[in-house]
């Protein structure tokens, strides 16, 4: 039994921050969304819904229905959604190609993927510039999705591997002995089993792809291209907090959406090990 | 098991290996390349390096990385070991928001996180203010929102480390007559320990990898190595960056594959997946 003692002895001290820096803020976050600019970066009374309207696309200056965000929210949930795509064609196969391989083998291969998934993000942004510009490609669109595949295959590829590693080849033994051609065999016996860690590997790179601002920024070009840039570019030159604040809690609501339908089709185990 | 790969699927594998390590390969060279515009090779160099050393604000930016990273990152591994301890350690009908409380920081975009701590200090700061007393942002609002992120990856590493364990070796301990310090110290830890130096090592590479959370947490007079390298790229790539990005892969490539001889022979995350 958890006891108030046991309770500020082991788990308190660490909720308690998390309460502190994590919860706190985010909820003086929604204050700010409630208020409105007063100058730059100020704020003050009374307290409004308009920022939320503007960021479903109502204009109370002009009185009219602009849906310019949600265009913008289309557009990084299909970017996201593009480079996520991106991240399966290239990182499905890797993660059976290597967890089919001898076991020296495969540790070498595994580390191999993980170096640059430990090397620092921006610097990983960045040596695309250098590859793009000699054919001119930044900023551009091709560029932002070359980054972003970059930037989050790693974290794809990784939980499809430990699925991987985990399938029972009998099945698909079994499956072909049956008489079923080789991709209704993998289709009906080996598929179902990798797709724990399929969908952990989308949200993971879904995820961060749909809130990144720094992919765009450096290779993409333009200021307010995806939700998070929109979102940067309050809290810095247009210094319009509590709109920003909106924008952030609408780019969270997509994110805690996408998943809240994990958790229900993976139960709190699934949440826990996409981790 | 079934070894035999198509030569297809090998194939498909080392071209995404290749385009895994190809911008580092470019970065490498580009750093010893004598061009200040970097499109063209015009010949072997190794001036940037020299060049990036003489900077004051990038020796600066590396000693407040790592101040950052060591002192977030004790912080939260003692904080983070504690939680994973408690949630192995005890039963609670607090489980479920307990793992969601855990989950959020690492799921909520970075973005979110760091401009909601914004808000936090601007308006701490304007409570203090009343007060008479005041800070800038800077290195404590940055080492704070670290630990937030840090927290909850060491917490899961520590309790995927102990989950296999009968939580009643404590007990055990305890009517062997061990005192609750001396059940933790000698039992508890000894167990978990491989779960903590994973996990303290993960939180150690997060801050040194973060970006956004210190970009919104720092003010204007801390920059750590990859918002300097954010501002640098914003003005316009300069060739000691390249120098300074090839410095940082090789110290990550060293690090991991230290890492890896550490922890053999489970390699990665948790030491269970």
């Amino acid at each position: 039994m958890l006891t108030l003692r046991r309770f500020f002895a082991t788990l308190g001290p660490g909720v308690l921050w998390l309460a502190m820096f994590l919860i706190v803020p985010i909820a003086i976050m929604f204050g700010y969304s409630l208020l409105t600019r007063t100058d730059l970066a100020q704020v003050g009374g009374p307290l409004t819904l308009e920022s939320w309207g503007r960021v479903f696309g109502y204009d109370a200056l002009f009185r009219e229905w602009v849906p310019d965000n949600l265009r913008v929210l289309g557009r990084s949930v299909l970017i996201a959604g593009f480079s996520t795509l991106l991240c399966i064609l290239m990182g499905y196969p890797l993660a059976f190609y290597i967890a089919r391989q001898p076991a020296r083998r495969k540790s070498f291969l595994l580390l191999l993927l993980i170096i640059p998934f430990w090397t620092n993000f921006l610097i990983r942004v960045y040596a695309w510039i250098l590859i793009l510009r000699p054919f001119d490609l930044v900023p551009s669109l091709t560029a932002t999705f070359l980054g972003m595949v970059y930037a989050f295959l790693p974290f794809f590829v990784l939980p499809v591997y430990s699925s991987v590693e985990k399938v029972d080849w009998r099945l698909l033994e079994a499956a072909q002995d049956l008489g079923a051609s080789p991709v209704k065999a993998f289709m009906a016996a080996v598929f179902p089993q990798t797709l724990p860690g399929l969908i952990a590997g989308i949200l993971l790179t879904f995820i961060p792809a749909l809130g990144t601002f720094v992919v765009s920024d450096i290779l993409g070009g333009a200021k307010t291209a995806l939700i998070g840039n929109l979102v940067q570019n309050q809290f810095g030159q247009a210094g319009d907090w509590p709109y920003g604040s909106a924008l952030s809690f609408l780019l969270m609501g997509a994110v805690l959406v996408g998943l809240w339908l994990y958790a229900r089709s993976a139960g709190q185990k699934g949440l826990e090990e996409l981790i | 098991m079934i070894r035999r790969t198509h030569p297809a699927l090998s194939a498909w594998a080392w071209l995404v290996y290749g385009f895994l390590y190809l911008p580092i390969l470019v970065l490498i060279i580009f750093s010893f390349n004598d061009s200040k515009f970097g499109a063209t090779w015009a010949g072997f160099t190794t001036k940037w390096y020299g060049v990036l050393l003489a900077r004051e604000d990038v020796r600066e930016a590396l000693t407040n990385t790592l101040l950052v990273a060591l002192s977030s990152t004790l912080i939260s591994t003692v904080l983070g070991t504690l939680v994973g301890l408690g949630l192995w350690r005890y039963s609670t009908r607090f489980r479920l928001p307990l793992t969601f409380l855990l989950v959020t920081p690492i799921v909520i975009p970075d973005v979110v996180m760091g401009v909601s701590l914004l808000m936090f200090y601007s308006l701490v700061r304007g409570g203090l203010e009343l007060t008479g007393w005041t800070f800038e942002n800077g290195f404590w609002t940055v080492m704070f929102a670290h630990v937030t992120f840090q927290i909850s990856y060491v917490a899961l590493t520590v309790r995927s480390r102990l989950a296999g364990y009968d939580r009643s070796l404590e007990e055990a301990a305890r009517d062997l007559g061990a005192s609750s310090v001396q059940s933790f110290l000698r039992v508890i830890l000894p167990l978990a320990l491989p779960g903590v130096l994973a996990g303290a090592l993960l939180a150690f590479t997060l801050s040194l990898d973060d970006f956004v959370v210190t970009y919104f947490t720092s003010g204007s007079g801390f920059r750590t190595l990859p918002v300097l390298i954010y501002t640098s790229v914003k003005k316009g790539v300069t060739p000691d960056i390249n120098a300074l990005s090839t410095l940082l892969v090789l110290f990550t490539v060293v690090a991991i594959v230290a890492a890896n001889a550490i922890m053999r022979p489970r390699a990665g995350r948790g030491g269970d997946s």
